[in-house]
C-alpha cells in the first residue's frame, strides 16, 4: 500500500520535501512507517520522542495502523517566536 | 471554553519578586474614548459591553519579539485595559526584519519598555506593565496570576513548558503560537481542556529544532502567526466564536494553505492526567543537547587557523547546506552538505583527517556521529562552527 507523508519544519528538511509517497507492507502501523523512513534519513530517529504523528488530521500512536491513501503527517513542535 | 475569570476593574498587578516598570498613562478602567472604538461598537459581537469588556481585560505577553510584536499592537489598538510585557532582551539589527514594534533607532534598547511605550503610544488608554526579566520558574506563577489572559510569543522550549504549567496551575488561558521558516502553529490551552504538554509530552532535543537566529523564518510569517494570537485573546475576552481549544492549527505561509489537527487531554499527561507528577512550576530538564561522539577533539573558532597551518594535511569538512554557505568560505574546505552526507561519504578519504564544521556547531555533532560509524576514525570538532570562525573576519559577511 502506499501512504503519503506530510512533513514539516524540521522533519520535511530532512525528508528534502514537505510530501512524499512511501510503499508500505499492507497492514503497516504509524510506527512502521516512521522505522521505513528512518531507515533513509538517519536523521529522523533522535527526533521520534517529540514528534507526533497524525493520521488523516487526527493524532496516532505507533500502534495505530495505516491503510492505502492514508496521509500521514509528522508533526514536531516548533521552537521560534 | 468560557470568558476568562476575574475579569474586575484592573489593578495593578501586585509582584513582589519581579522588576516592573509601569509606563504612565491616562488609563481609565472605563472606555474612555468611543470613537476610537466606533468599528468595534457597531458589531453586535462587541458593541459597549464588549468594548468594556476589552477595557477591564488584563493579558500577559510573553516575548515581545516576532510573534508579541503584532500581538501587543493588536491588543492595544483594540483597547485591552492592561497589557503585560516580559522580555528581558534588547533590540537587535535582526529583529527588525520582523519585529515590527521596533524601529532603527531602538536597535540596543530594552525590548519591554520599548514595545510598553509604543503600545502607549498607540492607545494611550491603556496601562503597561514592562517586566525586563526572563520569566522563570521562581516568577512565572506571580506574573500570570495578575493577568485574565497569557500569550506565549516566546522563542525556547523551555519558555513554552514554564508558561503551560504555569497557566495550567493558576487557571488561566494559554495562547500559543510558534514559528519554523514559512511554517506556523497555533492553539489554546485552556484551564480545563488538553495542555501543550498533552500534545508535546517531550521537548525536542537541544540544537535538533533550530531557532529563528539558526533556522531563519519569514518576517511576515510572524505577523500571520502573532495576528491569529491576538485574535484568539480578543475571542476569549470578548466570549464570542470557537476558540481554538483542543485544536492545533498549522498554518503554511509557503503554499497558502492551512490545517487543523485535533487533540484531546491526554489521560497520562505529567501536568494534569490522572498521575501527574508536576505540581509546581519547575525549570524544565536541560533536553539532551546535540553533542558530537565521545572523544572526539573539538577546536575553538579562534584555534582553527593555526590548526590548520600545522597540519597540512588536515581538510575542514564543511557540511553546512549550499545556501547556508553563501555566509563565507570555509579554509580549507571541502563541501559536503550534512542533508546528502551519508549518500556521498564514499567520495571522502577516510584515512583523511577532517575538522567537521557547520553553521553553529549542531549539524556537525550529527555529522561526527555518522562518519564514526561510516569508520572515518581521525576526525575532530569546530566547536560553534564556521559562525563563531566568521565573527573576526572581514572576508565573511556575518549574519
Amino acid at each position: 500500500m502506499t501512504v503519503r507523508i506530510a512533513a514539516f519544519a524540521r522533519i520535511g528538511e530532512i525528508l528534502r520535501s514537505g510530501t512524499l509517497e512511501l510503499s508500505l507492507p499492507g497492514g503497516a502501523t504509524a510506527g512502521a512507517a516512521w522505522q521505513s523512513l528512518c531507515a533513509s534519513f538517519a536523521q529522523l530517529a533522535p527526533l521520534r520522542a517529540s514528534t507526533r504523528l497524525v493520521i488523516n488530521g487526527a493524532l496516532a500512536d505507533d500502534g495505530t495502523p495505516l491503510h492505502d491513501g492514508d496521509e500521514l503527517a509528522l508533526l514536531p513542535p516548533f521552537g521560534g517566536g | 471554553m468560557g470568558r476568562p475569570e476575574s475579569l474586575d476593574d484592573s489593578d495593578a498587578p501586585s509582584m513582589q519578586r519581579v522588576e516592573v516598570e509601569q509606563i504612565p498613562t491616562n488609563s481609565t478602567p472605563m472606555v474612555a474614548d468611543l470613537r476610537r472604538y466606533s468599528r468595534h461598537l457597531l458589531m453586535p459581537e462587541v458593541g459597549l459591553d464588549g468594548q468594556r469588556r476589552l477595557g477591564r481585560a488584563r493579558v500577559l505577553v510573553v516575548g515581545a519579539g516576532g510573534l508579541g510584536s503584532p500581538v501587543l499592537q493588536y491588543l492595544a489598538a483594540a483597547g485591552v485595559g492592561r497589557i503585560g510585557i516580559v522580555d528581558d532582551d534588547t533590540v537587535d539589527v535582526t529583529n527588525l526584519q520582523r519585529q515590527v514594534i521596533y524601529a532603527q533607532p531602538d536597535v540596543g534598547r530594552p525590548k519591554a519598555a520599548t514595545a510598553a511605550r509604543r503600545v502607549v503610544d498607540l492607545n494611550p488608554h491603556v496601562a503597561v506593565d514592562a517586566y525586563p526579566v526572563r520569566l522563570d520558574a521562581g516568577n512565572a506563577r506571580d506574573l500570570v496570576r495578575a493577568y485574565d489572559v497569557v500569550v506565549d510569543a516566546t522563542d525556547t522550549f523551555g519558555a513554552r513548558y514554564l508558561i503551560n504549567d504555569a497557566c495550567r496551575l493558576e487557571g488561566k488561558p494559554d495562547i500559543y503560537g510558534s514559528i519554523f521558516r514559512f511554517d506556523g502553529q497555533v492553539s489554546v490551552f485552556g484551564p480545563d481542556g488538553p495542555c501543550y504538554r498533552c500534545l508535546f509530552p517531550q521537548p525536542p532535543p537541544e540544537g535538533t529544532v533550530p531557532t529563528c537566529a539558526e533556522g531563519g523564518v519569514l518576517g511576515v510569517l510572524a505577523g500571520l502567526v502573532g495576528t491569529w494570537q491576538a485574535n484568539e485573546a480578543l475571542k476569549l475576552i470578548l466570549g464570542i466564536g470557537t476558540a481554538l481549544v483542543g485544536r492545533l492549527l498549522l498554518i503554511d505561509a509557503l503554499s497558502g494553505r492551512t490545517r487543523e489537527v485535533g487533540f484531546e487531554s491526554d489521560p497520562s499527561c505529567a501536568l494534569h492526567g490522572a498521575h501527574a507528577t508536576i505540581d509546581a512550576v519547575v525549570p524544565m530538564p536541560d533536553a539532551p543537547t546535540a553533542q558530537p561522539p565521545r572523544g572526539i577533539v573539538e577546536l575553538d573558532a579562534a584555534q582553527l587557523d593555526a590548526y590548520l597551518a600545522e597540519h597540512p594535511e588536515s581538510y575542514v569538512l564543511d557540511v553546512r547546506e549550499p545556501h547556508e554557505s553563501a555566509l563565507g568560505p570555509a579554509p580549507r574546505g571541502v563541501a559536503l552538505p550534512a542533508s546528502v552526507l551519508m549518500a556521498h561519504v564514499k567520495e571522502l578519504d577516510s584515512a583523511r583527517e577532517y575538522v567537521v564544521a557547520c553553521r553553529v556547531g549542531v549539524k556537525s555533532a550529527w555529522a561526527l556521529g555518522q562518519l564514526e560509524d561510516a569508520g572515518f576514525r581521525r576526525l575532530k570538532h569546530l566547536r560553534g562552527g564556521l559562525l563563531a570562525y566568521a565573527v573576526a573576519r572581514p572576508e565573511f559577511e556575518f549574519f
